[in-house]
């Protein structure tokens, strides 16, 4: 297989988890992954940002295929189920919405920030030394709030892509089945079955 | 004419996550992801050596004999 540019894009996520661990602000830049596959699959119809650019995608295959720490089970059914799927990006999309209004919360002064990090919308870890420089609260809040949200699904996706295929994450990505609803919904003309 | 080979990759696409591994490691490249709906394969270069279906993280890609319509899929055809 030919090595592309792109293939080294998971350092972006490495970067990312890295500068998040001293300072949470950097937090910020995880709005890259949220809005660039979604710009690209509404003004170009294409799921280019899985396909090649996304770190997330690009560190799984370097763990699971290159470095072969993945034992290569197929995904169960369930998994791959669109019931599991759309459900996934709704309780995604929920607790991101959840995050937000945790945020406003903070934002209208009803609750205190919180300096921590929450793994799975549940196991609070404490994370109060990557706030050296003091912003809005609600900024901060919101920074603690995606970095949750960005480690809780890197750490899914390593546990998927250590039992199964590299990029099982793909599978259940809430991003990837929001930007190939997009797609599809764009494409109404369907593409001829393949004929064998 | 050219000599095509005994088997080549079929893709299940209403369940194709379109992710583009499959795309990523086709020595031919002979993959692609039509519109990010799903992957498709271009049967003239695809030579069956399952480099995609190994990869597929929903294992939705099968090597199948390049002639193995049933019956009912010849109708359909």
């Amino acid at each position: 297989m030919s090595k592309h540019w792109y293939h080294y894009l998971w350092i972006w996520s490495v970067i990312y988890f890295a500068l998040g661990f001293f300072n949470i602000l950097f937090a910020w830049l995880g709005m890259i992954s949220f809005c660039l596959p979604l710009v690209i699959a509404i003004f170009g119809g294409s799921k280019a940002f899985c396909n090649r650019y996304c770190d997330r995608g690009q560190l799984l295959r370097a763990l699971g295929s290159q470095a072969g720490l993945s034992r290569r089970r197929d995904i169960p059914v369930w998994m791959r189920s669109k019931f599991f799927r759309y459900g996934f990006l709704i309780f995604f999309l929920a607790m991101f919405a959840q995050m937000l209004y945790a945020t406003y919360l903070v934002y209208a002064g009803v609750t205190t920030l919180g300096e921590f990090v929450t793994l799975f919308w549940s196991v609070r870890v404490p994370w109060e030394w990557a706030y050296p420089v003091k912003v809005a609260p609600w900024a901060a809040q919101f920074a603690f709030g995606l970095y949750s949200l960005m480690l809780t699904s890197a750490i899914l996706g390593i546990i998927t892509m250590l039992f199964f295929k590299p990029r099982s994450w793909c599978v259940y990505c809430p991003m990837g089945t929001m930007t190939q609803l997009i797609c599809r919904a764009k494409s109404p003309d369907t593409y001829p079955e393949q004929k064998i | 004419m050219k000599k095509l080979s005994p088997r080549l990759a079929f893709v299940n696409q209403s369940e194709c996550v379109a992710c583009g591994s499959c795309m990523d490691v086709c020595p031919r490249g002979a993959v692609s992801v039509w519109r990010g709906s799903f992957a498709v394969v271009d049967e003239g270069l695809c030579v069956g050596c399952g480099q995609c279906a190994k990869e597929c993280p929903a294992s939705v890609i099968e090597i199948r004999p390049r002639l193995s319509r049933t019956a009912a899929e010849e109708k359909i055809a």
